[in-house]
């Protein structure tokens, strides 16, 4: 089918685009490692899983051949445990935010919509400064990612209760709803800020979004969080494209509109949480890449919102990359900022934005 | 109610027994708002049923209830026999198709991708389209008249061209039910036709339609059956010819209408008229031709109550007058005028506010003239009654110079105007 090949291609085309910047990539840093060399560790790494056992600090050159492909441990150290869990920890970051701003720019009927409008950023800032600053007062012995991924949770879900009455949940009350906690909570967190006295600069550096100090139990937690409701937001791709002739119109061609629109909710919050709580607050990536992606292969979700997700995986990891290789690192929210707004503005003035 | 179309035996739908749709004690508010209630109506299989009304009245209300978008505050809306609440969403949308007055979308999917989005309730969630969905796609495009900018974003087309796109989504759905909410409101008058005519043939062919039309004239051409709303309820319902006449109309949108036929059919055919002045001028036209046809029309549409006479039958004055609804005195044509003729257009002059002359009075009628209090001529390449006796006006300024006239002293015995007396 020709809308399925399609799909397919351009999928399969930006896991390519993702291969290649995540292989660039492991071969930046203090270090520079040819792309060949990496791509020779990820192999060794891919093809016999069990047998990588480094042990310790222990660098010893002259085993280099123990794998298939000769190279050095301490290349294979650098790109396996320095360098991969970060990358990886960025590339799932961006799929899911990238996700979530395509699946709320759809419930929102409105392409300046991003993951955070119903409060998940705001509510997982809270979380980790809270943790941050005041350890004692976040239950349940939650970390500080713990305590992020449930302030997010706990946020969308207060919106969605303020903006729901009778079962009905109308967007623009959602959207409102959203915007009025946002703000509460943002006064929140600048009153813990206010206290933190010697943690200020962490908990600046966590609001910044940044990925350092990556670990591979991290990445596996935050695929598993996000790839579970991926799957199910594909799902509903069809779903979503009808819902964007009005819920009304959506209705009365057979889409059960509120409960579409809760389960499109609570999965993106989910995933956007996912993402929030291990690398902070990192803007536009969930806004500029949906909006890009449907320039490029149109509105329809079947195939906006795998692509979508797979370019935000390229995109952040390529931004942390420009984040991490300057000769002082900055938070990667500084870099996507830095060049997602002027992309924006850009789009804004070139293409007329039909309806808000 | 029956329509006009004849039973279709070949489908299996018109052999089920009672109304395809049935609204019963229909009522909703929005807030403290009511906006109908005690709403009745039921719509035979294989009719079309208009809903008329003014602005406001509650016409969108009406089909959103019916659809099942609308939770109503009381009253039951069945669908084939069965409430439409106890349905689910997808059951409904596969009985019901609905065209929208617009839509909210503002993402560029392709008319075609649109129209596919008509195909929703026959998928399930994993399934694809397959070659019946593609054809069906296909067909409603055709239907609609929009294949031929399939490909083109539905942000970019016009606001008619919208319509009919939203026309072929309703269409993709292949349902029993369809409501059309203003189907019309944005078309040319081509393309308005060709919808109706459209909605017409589907009807003939079996499907069930309910259609808010403002325009009452197309309303009463293609429907079977109206239902006027006005006031929050229904004011009348049934035939056309039976829901559209003057004192409905009157009582439902407050403006005067005249009723007469439309040309060709036996439709109604509503004309509005001017805003009426507190006292309705009376005026007795004499004359014939296409001059005295022309003062006709003008002083009706003024809002003059107008007689004419005496003419001779099939004179295109008289044919007006009749049209209009208006009394004309007429004779045999060739025939000389007998007094009983003389006698009853006198009256009429008599009791009128002017007596207006346009165009050849013809033998006979200068005793007509006479009875007349107040003379005004109408200007004619040819005008015979140019002379000083009487004000002449061009045809344009004679409903101004009607009005300014001082009010005819009242007559004891002021005959009554005949609705179109036919000899």
């Amino acid at each position: 089918m020709r809308f399925a090949g399609r799909t397919v291609g351009w999928s399969a085309g930006l896991v390519a685009v993702l291969c290649a910047v995540v292989t660039t990539s492991a071969g930046i840093g203090p270090v520079w490692i040819p792309p060949d060399v990496v791509g020779k560790v990820l192999l060794n790494a891919v093809v016999v899983p069990t047998g990588i056992s480094i042990s310790g600090p222990a660098i010893d050159v002259t085993t280099a051949h123990m794998f298939s492909y000769g190279v050095s441990d301490l290349q294979t150290q650098i790109v396996m445990q320095v360098r991969l869990p970060r990358i990886l920890l960025g590339a799932v970051v961006g799929f899911s935010l990238a996700a979530a701003g395509t699946i709320m720019q759809g419930i929102f009927r409105n392409p300046m919509a991003d993951p955070s409008i119903i409060g998940v950023s705001s509510g997982a800032a809270v979380g980790a400064v809270g943790f941050i600053v005041a350890p004692v007062v976040i239950p349940f012995g939650l970390g500080l990612r713990g305590a992020a991924f449930a302030g997010a949770l706990v946020a969308a879900f207060g919106v969605y209760l303020i903006a729901t009455r009778n079962g009905r949940t109308p967007v623009a009350t959602l959207l409102l709803a959203g915007v009025a906690i946002q703000t509460f909570l943002g006064a929140v967190v600048s009153f813990l800020l206010l206290h933190s006295g010697e943690s200020i600069r962490r908990a600046l550096y966590w609001l910044m979004g940044h990925l350092k100090g990556a670990s591979w139990p991290e990445v596996t937690t935050s695929v598993v969080l996000v790839a579970v409701p991926f799957v199910v937001l594909l799902a509903y791709a069809r779903d979503l494209n009808v819902m964007l002739l009005g819920e009304e119109d959506a209705q009365s061609l057979g889409i059960e509109v509120e409960r579409t629109k809760r389960v499109l909710l609570a999965l993106s919050a989910v995933i956007t949480a996912a993402g929030v709580a291990v690398a902070g607050i990192v803007g536009f990536v969930g806004l500029i890449v949906p909006h890009v992606m449907r320039l490029l292969v149109g509105p329809d979700h079947r195939i906006l919102l795998p692509t979508a997700a797979l370019a935000g995986a390229s995109f952040l990891v390529a931004t942390d990359t420009l984040a991490r290789s300057g000769s002082a690192e900055v938070p990667v929210g500084i870099v996507t900022a830095v060049l997602g707004a002027p992309f924006f503005l850009y789009l804004l003035r070139k293409r007329e934005v039909h309806e808000l | 109610m029956s329509g006009s179309a004849g039973p279709n035996n070949a489908d299996p739908e018109q052999d089920r027994v009672g109304p395809m749709l049935d609204v019963s004690d229909l009522a909703v508010s929005f807030g403290e708002q009511s906006v109908v209630s005690g709403v009745d109506f039921s719509v035979d299989r294989g009719s079309l049923v208009g809903l008329v009304g003014p602005n406001g009245a509650g016409k969108t209300t009406v089909l959103r209830a019916v659809k099942g978008t609308l939770n109503p505050d009381n009253g039951t809306v069945c669908v084939d026999g069965e409430p439409i609440s106890d349905r689910s969403a997808k059951a409904v949308s596969r009985l019901v198709a609905s065209t929208p007055q617009g839509t909210a979308l503002s993402f560029d999917f392709s008319v075609r991708q649109t129209v596919e989005m008509g195909r929703t309730p026959h998928l399930g969630r994993f399934d694809r389209m397959d070659e019946a969905d593609r054809r069906a796609v296909e067909r409603a495009m055709e239907r609609a008249s929009v294949t031929q900018f399939a490909d083109r974003p539905f942000t970019l087309l016009s606001g008619g061209e919208r319509q009919r796109v939203l026309l072929a989504r309703a269409l993709a759905q292949e349902t029993p039910v369809l409501l059309l909410d203003e189907p019309t409101a944005n078309l040319d008058i081509n393309h308005a036709v060709r919808t109706l005519e459209l909605v017409r043939t589907l009807v003939e062919d079996g499907k069930t339609a309910v259609a808010a039309i403002h325009d009452l004239n197309l309303a009463a051409r293609y429907c079977d059956e109206l239902v006027l709303l006005a006031g929050g309820g229904i004011r009348a319902a049934g035939r056309p010819a039976d829901v559209l006449t003057s004192d409905t109309l009157r009582d439902a949108f407050d403006a005067e209408t005249l009723v007469t036929t439309q040309p060709g059919t036996d439709a109604p055919l509503v004309t509005p008229l001017a805003e009426q002045e507190s006292v309705a001028r009376r005026v007795h036209v004499v004359g014939t031709g296409k001059p005295a046809a022309s003062a006709v029309s003008a002083l009706v549409g003024a809002g003059c109550r107008v007689s004419v006479g005496v003419v001779p039958a099939g004179d295109i004055a008289a044919e007006r007058a009749r049209d209009l609804g208006c009394e004309a005195v007429t004779i045999p044509a060739f025939a000389g005028i007998d007094d009983a003729a003389r006698e009853r257009a006198v009256e009429l002059a008599r009791a009128a506010d002017a007596v207006v002359i346009a165009g050849e009075t013809g033998e006979g009628n200068s005793a007509v003239i006479e009875a007349g209090d107040t003379f005004l001529a109408v200007e004619t390449d040819e005008s015979t009654h140019a002379s000083t006796a009487h004000d002449t006006v061009p045809l344009a300024a004679l409903p101004a110079a009607v009005r300014s006239l001082p009010p005819a002293p009242e007559h004891d015995a002021t005959p009554p105007l005949n609705q179109s007396t036919t000899d």
